[in-house]
């Protein structure tokens, strides 16, 4: 199951969606982008380029085939395409891209049936895990290895290995971390981008007082059957900034009981915001209207005024109505979450997705290798739209195409920042696909104590 | 696939069981209720006037979609789309915007491929099982029957997994072939006891005599039932369009990128899209644009075939 | 192999759909020739021509795919342990399962009997009357809507705005309540009325096809009866209540079961509404939930049972009825 895709995947309208959330799966990885089907040209790539060199290593593989299967459709998927352009002018080696969006359905049974493709992009880690015990995932080639220790994060690496065997280099990325805001809104009313947590209160409050028309913050955690994961995310940001990696890991992996009251503090900060009447819903209603609000409208009020403040990943950008500025000094911008606790300072939730081979032929693994490579990197973002990035260190962030994937790359390369992959995708799906989504949105709907909330996401949890 | 679920098998059991109050002399004496009617008419204008007033506000929320279907982005997300009433402020924007740019004619073209055969080869074996039934006498016919029936009762839900597996086992999955059989496989029970009732109202004595005359079943099935039954074939017909055409689960499950029909890409434009409104509410009129045509146009078979059914003689 | 499998173009797409016309006409041709000999072919090979193939397609289609969630429900989440009766029993002690179990009840009981009153009522309203037609249609109209855009379509009835100024209204509803000085309200996020104003949506679906059903059936009602009725001085309420109703039983009872039987299986509108949140989910849905979200598939199975047995006694008294039938005959 893959609760990130889905989120993204899924809103209340979809009606009978069952199948596009859950069998059928993640309807799109990539569609954070903004998905306008006019603008789908990719970046001319040419292949000198790229040293060509470099894929002699895997011998002679010119005329060989290899199937991608992925979740990622039309028309996100001809960036992908075109990226493969100058691999197939070096090596011959012809790829057969095929995205579908029954994908997650669909993967298990092949894999299971025998017929597994060459390479596939997980969206989640649970998802490698469940492949890697059917026992069918190749380990990559040494020099796929060597690019991941050189181009990605300790932290990054971690989440494509499984039981400490490394399986699955990284390729996109997101950023969840964030809170957008009106910066012309802000210069208009003389405010700045708060840096602590603190400050961000001092500035709701503040609000709060000089305009009591609107509302300082505005939120929406709506997404169909999957409704309530927006809330997981504000709650894993705020564990993160405020209790710090260790005990996030710890929670992650039920070291700590979800109830723990390091949780339950950080529930109460997010509360703080989330539950707090004074500083919601702006434009939208009430705290309970959180739960009703579709996740993909509860930007938008920023844009008229009735609200200041939004905590949403980075592809929330793509929401935006067409012609909004999104700039440092535009319409709309995000400021990553603030620093909650010193000790901590400044980290990152986010999310990604993996590359997984299941065989060794030379051809998979040069396939494997060139997705791991910073060329690629930087070539597909020339060619992708505006909402794809990677945590590849090589990426070089004025390659892309938004600002704001800029700053997410910016943070992502922050050596001084901690990362850590969205707490709910790696716990066990009664959890964090399922109990944790359902009762933050008790928590919110039906102003649910947090004790309950949390002893009954802790009750959840298989034994 | 609530709405047609429902239909197609009510059509199925009424035309089993409405027949009792009915008897034989009631044709002759329709002309003369016809001309009764229409004087009576005349003098329900109260009647009249309240089945208007319910029929329009039982269409007000579907003329809320079609008036939204032609507001801009802002306009729909900033007024009630009853506002445009006294503003009205039309364009036929959304409607490019969802057909050209999102490409919602191709998957309208899907919707056509994947709804004619998964209508006519269903009905056609339907009509098949259902003569077997009603016209062959073999062992345990009776019990195969209701067993058949009693398929009804599996929710579709349940056959998608493992079907799925099937299919790809196959090296079949994702193509046209998969929605076609599928479709074909759920529609069966209903469709079979549906005509198998119809194949029941023939006069024995039609058959026997074409028995006579030394006609073998086939010749039987194709020159003496079939004409009879061609209101039955068009009212289950019409039921099984809806649902094909109005089909999300079965198309999510087992239609790949280049077969997806009209409902799942928007039920898609609504996850990719999020807030786009305006795509949405002019794509989902554009889903039930040609089942109202479909609908409207063959209303009268429709009727006449459930009539038919639960006024035999 | 590829040409039959992969169709991308327009042309490409329509010669396949034709092609696969054509193939099955030809082998369903081929298997009746083979058996239209009825003096030298036995009688079981007839039989098997005219069943086989649909008989067939239900075993791998219906039949197969049953009896695996039948032993599945006895087994643990990812379909492997034996598990006896532990996903039957969460079912019937899990307070949010129980509510599920409650709302499928308000469900079945609904909406049954309130489309098929408001279909009676409506289809003997409108018997005869100037515009029958029209009215018939526009509100027969809601059945030819698939779950995709009736969720739309409802969106802009319920959709809550908070009632401030410089906010319109966008949901017809709130907007009415909002005119006549009240405050806009939840519709589908207050417990527990909210599973009721989407039981609403069902009705609004279903009322068409019960007022026409009810209404062939009305038109089919001897005059000779009616005749009797008025001769005797029944009119008006009597008339209906004495004459109609009764006359028309066996199709009411056709009519609520059907509409018991799908309403059963319910899942899109929920699912389309409300995501199955705020306490208004219903079997059909949680059964989605439990198998595909949460890969909970053993209590899923259950859930699809218990969907089965639920649905068994009205399977069985219609093949009661069906039995009586062929009894008369």
């Amino acid at each position: 199951m893959s609760p990130r895709t889905r989120k993204r995947s899924t809103t209340a309208v979809a009606g009978g969606l069952g199948l596009i959330v859950a069998l059928a799966g993640c309807a799109s990885q990539e569609e954070a982008g903004v998905a306008t089907s006019e603008n789908t040209a990719g970046a001319e790539i040419a292949s000198s380029e790229i040293d060509c060199e470099q894929f002699e290593q895997f011998g002679d593989i010119a005329g060989s085939e290899v199937e991608v299967y992925t979740t990622i459709v039309d028309p996100e998927s001809q960036s992908f395409i075109d990226a493969f352009g100058p691999f197939t002018e070096c090596t011959d080696v012809e790829i057969n891209y095929n995205g579908s969006r029954q994908f997650e359905a669909q993967l298990p049974v092949r894999v299971e049936g025998g017929n597994a493709p060459d390479i596939a992009f997980l969206p989640q880690p649970g998802l490698l895990e469940r492949m890697v015990a059917t026992g069918q995932v190749a380990e990559p080639a040494q020099a796929v290895v060597d690019n991941v220790d050189e181009f990605w994060s300790e932290d990054w690496k971690s989440y494509g290995t499984v039981d400490g065997t490394f399986y699955a280099p990284p390729l996109g990325a997101n950023v969840k971390s964030f809170v957008w805001y009106s910066p012309t809104a802000f210069a208009e009313a003389g405010y700045e981008v708060p840096e602590t947590w603190d400050e961000m209160l001092a500035l709701s409050d503040q609000i709060v007082a000089d305009h009591p028309e609107s509302k300082p913050w505005c939120a929406g955690i709506g997404s169909g059957e999957a409704t309530g994961w927006p809330a997981t995310d504000f709650l894993e940001d705020v564990v993160l900034h405020q209790q710090g990696p260790d005990v996030y890991d710890q929670w992650v992996a039920h070291e700590i009981p979800f109830d723990d009251p390091a949780i339950a503090e950080s529930l109460a900060t997010a509360g703080g915001i989330l539950k707090n009447p004074d500083y919601v819903n702006g434009g939208l209603g009430d705290v309970r209207s959180i739960a009703s609000t579709e996740f993909q409208d509860a930007g938008l009020p920023i844009l008229d005024g009735n609200c200041w403040m939004h905590r949403q990943a980075s592809f929330y950008q793509a929401n935006w109505p067409a012609g909004t500025d999104v700039s440092e000094e535009g319409d709309v911008f995000a400021f990553p979450t603030p620093v909650i606790d010193e000790g901590v300072g400044s980290a990152i939730v986010g999310g990604g997705e993996f590359v997984a081979a299941f065989n060794d032929e030379p051809a998979t693994q040069a396939v494997q290798y060139w997705l791991s490579t910073g060329d690629w990197a930087n070539l597909k973002a020339q060619a992708s739209q505006p909402g794809w990035f990677s945590a590849n260190l090589e990426l070089d962030a004025s390659n892309l195409q938004s600002p704001i994937d800029q700053l997410a790359v910016e943070q992502l390369q922050d050596p001084e920042s901690t990362f850590r992959f969205d707490a709910s995708d790696l716990m066990p799906a009664q959890v964090g696909s399922d109990a944790e989504w359902q009762q933050l949105t008790d928590w919110i709907a039906s102003d649910q104590p947090d004790d309950v909330t949390l002893a009954n996401i802790e009750a959840a949890w298989p034994q | 696939m609530t709405a047609s679920d429902v239909s197609q098998r009510t059509v199925t059991n009424a035309t089993g069981k409405i027949d009792a109050p009915v008897q034989g002399s009631w044709r002759s004496r329709r002309r003369q209720r016809r001309a009764e009617a229409a004087a009576e008419r005349l003098s329900k204008p109260a009647a009249s006037t309240i089945a208007i007033i319910i029929a329009v506000l039982w269409s007000v929320p579907t003329l809320g979609l079609f008036v939204t279907s032609f507001r801009t982005v802002d306009d729909i997300q900033g007024s009630g789309w009853w506002t445009a009433v006294t503003n009205p402020l039309f364009s036929p924007f959304n409607y490019r915007a969802a057909l050209v740019d999102s490409d919602l004619a191709s998957n309208f073209i899907n919707s056509f491929a994947i709804t004619l055969p998964a209508v006519l080869i269903p009905i056609t074996l339907a009509l098949l099982a259902a003569y077997a039934f009603a016209w062959i006498p073999f062992r345990g016919r009776n019990t195969l029957f209701v067993a058949v029936f009693a398929l009804q009762i599996v929710p579709i839900q349940v056959t998608l997994v493992p079907l799925l597996n099937l299919y790809v086992g196959a090296g079949v999955a994702g193509s046209f072939w998969t929605v076609w059989l599928s479709h074909s496989m759920f529609a069966l029970p209903l469709a079979i006891f549906l005509l198998h009732n119809f194949m029941k109202d023939v006069p024995p004595s039609l058959v026997e005599a074409a028995r006579m005359d030394g006609a073998g079943h086939v010749t039987i099935f194709f020159k003496v039932l079939l004409p009879l039954l061609v209101p039955a074939i068009a009212a289950f017909g019409v039921f099984q369009f809806l649902w094909v055409w109005n089909d999300l689960l079965v198309a999510l499950t087992f239609a790949s990128n280049d077969a997806t029909p009209l409902t799942a890409a928007v039920a898609d434009l609504a996850g990719t899209r999020g807030n786009a409104w305006y795509l949405l509410s002019a794509g989902a009129f554009l889903t039930m644009l040609v089942p109202l045509v479909v609908f409207i146009g063959l209303q009268r078979f429709f009727v006449r075939g459930l009539l038919a059914g639960s006024v035999k003689g | 192999m590829d040409w039959f499998l992969d169709a991308e173009t327009t042309a490409h797409k329509l010669a396949l759909m034709v092609l696969a016309i054509a193939l099955f006409a030809l082998v369903m041709g081929a298997i009746l020739f083979a058996v239209d000999k009825p003096k030298r072919v036995p009688q079981w090979v007839v039989v098997l021509g005219f069943l086989g193939p649909p008989v067939l397609l239900l075993l791998v289609g219906l039949v197969y795919p049953a009896l695996r969630t039948l032993v599945g429900s006895f087994q643990g989440r990812d379909g492997e342990d034996f598990v006896g009766v532990d996903n039957y029993a969460a079912v019937f002690t899990n307070p949010e399962l129980l509510l599920v179990l409650r709302n499928t009840v308000l469900w079945v009981v609904l909406v049954p009997l309130v489309a098929t009153l408001f279909g009676l009522v409506y289809a003997y309203l409108v018997d005869r009357t100037r515009f029958e037609n029209l009215a018939k249609a526009l509100v027969f109209l809601p059945m030819a809507i698939s779950g995709v855009a009736a969720g739309i379509i409802w969106k802009f009835v319920y959709e809550y705005r908070p009632d401030q100024a410089g906010i319109n209204q966008i949901g017809l509803l709130n907007q009415l309540l909002v005119w006549v000085g009240l405050e806009p309200r939840q519709f589908l996020l207050n417990q527990p009325q909210n599973t009721f104003f989407i039981i609403a949506v069902m009705i609004w679906i279903n009322a068409g096809f019960a007022m026409t059903v009810l209404s062939a059936s009305i038109k089919a009602i001897p005059d000779d009866i009616t005749e009797a009725a008025r001769l005797d001085g029944v009119s008006g309420i009597g008339m209906f209540r004495y004459v109609t109703v009764p006359s028309i039983r066996p199709a009411l009872v056709v009519v609520l079961t059907t509409v018991a039987i799908s309403t059963l299986k319910v899942f899109d509108i929920v699912y389309t509404m409300t995501g199955g949140q705020f306490g208004t989910s219903v079997i059909a849905n949680e059964f989605y939930s439990q198998t595909f979200r949460q890969g909970n598939e053993g209590l899923g199975a259950a859930l699809a049972v218990l969907l089965f047995v639920l649905v068994v006694p009205i399977i069985a008294y219609n093949v009661r009825q069906l039995r009586l039938s062929e009894e008369i005959r």
